[in-house]
């Protein structure tokens, strides 16, 4: 599980039948300083997240489990909306 | 997932029998400002996606998670064709556009 | 499972149900050293864990819906335990216990 910052939005009308629906996001992986940390990857969102938001997410099998219809090749899903996270005695504010 | 191109296709006679029938396509992997990298994957279309279509493909044990892929050998399966993104609401890919 | 020091916490009001009233804290991979190792993760805290202790996190999913009881949920990083110390090439790469651990 990880952090992350939403930068986008992907529609695809084409796509895996278990998946319609379900929205498509841009994200940007983080450190623990809360700065960009890794490749931007795109993930199915759980929550009713959007652009702006400060979000964690699942990777692996796991990201299936969050979605609707489990039983999807998802790799990636946003599950948490992050309020405030602190790390090192700092804020972060991504 | 990862955002890729539909380059090319893959066709093997000599090959594990459970990957018969499936249509390998050849990926490149594309980052999120549409720019081409240089890395390349070769995944299992679910979907129906043709050459030179961008797509979103899903990797490890997920890319099992597919009526097409189950039980079988793959670790990259293409599982969405992509209409649009944008990034900092900024459109980035427009299919129709292009 | 890896090694990773726990370095903050998170506030998640909106999140997916299987995690309501657990507590996440962000923990950083280390080596057996505690010199930083990738990415910060998340992870449920199933070891009253605290910032700065060095701990032990499971990423796997099966282990961690046994753990928490989450038949179905989509849970994969898990704190599991509180390190008190670790002994590399027979000498003390970490030490962290105190009088309370100390039999």
């Amino acid at each position: 599980m990880h952090l992350a910052r939403v930068v986008g939005r992907l529609v695809a009308t084409q796509q895996y039948e278990g998946l319609r629906g379900v929205p498509l996001q841009l994200i940007q992986p983080l450190d623990d300083e809360g700065a960009d940390h890794g490749e931007v990857v795109v993930a199915c969102s759980a929550i009713s997240s959007g652009p702006g938001d400060f979000v964690h997410w699942i990777d692996g099998r796991e990201a299936a489990l969050a979605c609707p219809e489990s039983f999807v090749p998802v790799d990636a899903t946003i599950i948490g909306w992050v309020e405030e996270a602190w790390s090192n005695g700092r804020k972060l504010a991504p | 997932m990862l955002i890729g191109k539909v380059v090319g296709s893959v066709v093997a006679t000599r090959k594990d029998e459970k990957l018969e029938h499936r249509k390998l396509l050849l990926v490149q992997v594309h980052d999120q400002h549409n720019k081409p990298k240089e890395q390349y994957v070769v995944a299992i279309d679910s979907v129906g996606a043709g050459h030179g279509d961008m797509i979103l493909y899903a990797t490890g044990s997920s890319a099992r998670q597919t009526t097409v892929t189950e039980g079988r050998p793959c670790d990259a399966v293409i599982m969405a064709v992509v209409d649009s993104w944008d990034l900092g609401g900024d459109n980035v890919y427009e299919k129709w556009k292009s | 499972m890896f090694l990773a020091t726990v370095v903050g916490t998170v506030v998640s009001p909106v999140q997916i149900p299987v995690l309501d009233g657990r507590t996440l804290l962000l923990v950083q991979p280390v080596d057996p050293q505690g010199r930083k190792q990738g990415r910060v993760r998340l992870g449920i805290d199933h070891a009253q864990a605290g910032v700065g202790d060095r701990v032990l996190v499971m990423d796997e999913g099966n282990s961690a819906r046994q753990m928490l009881d989450a038949k179905e949920g989509a849970v994969k990083t898990v704190i599991v335990a509180v390190v008190d110390y670790i002994e590399r090439d027979g000498a003390l790469a970490y030490d962290h216990r105190d009088e309370r651990s100390t039999p």
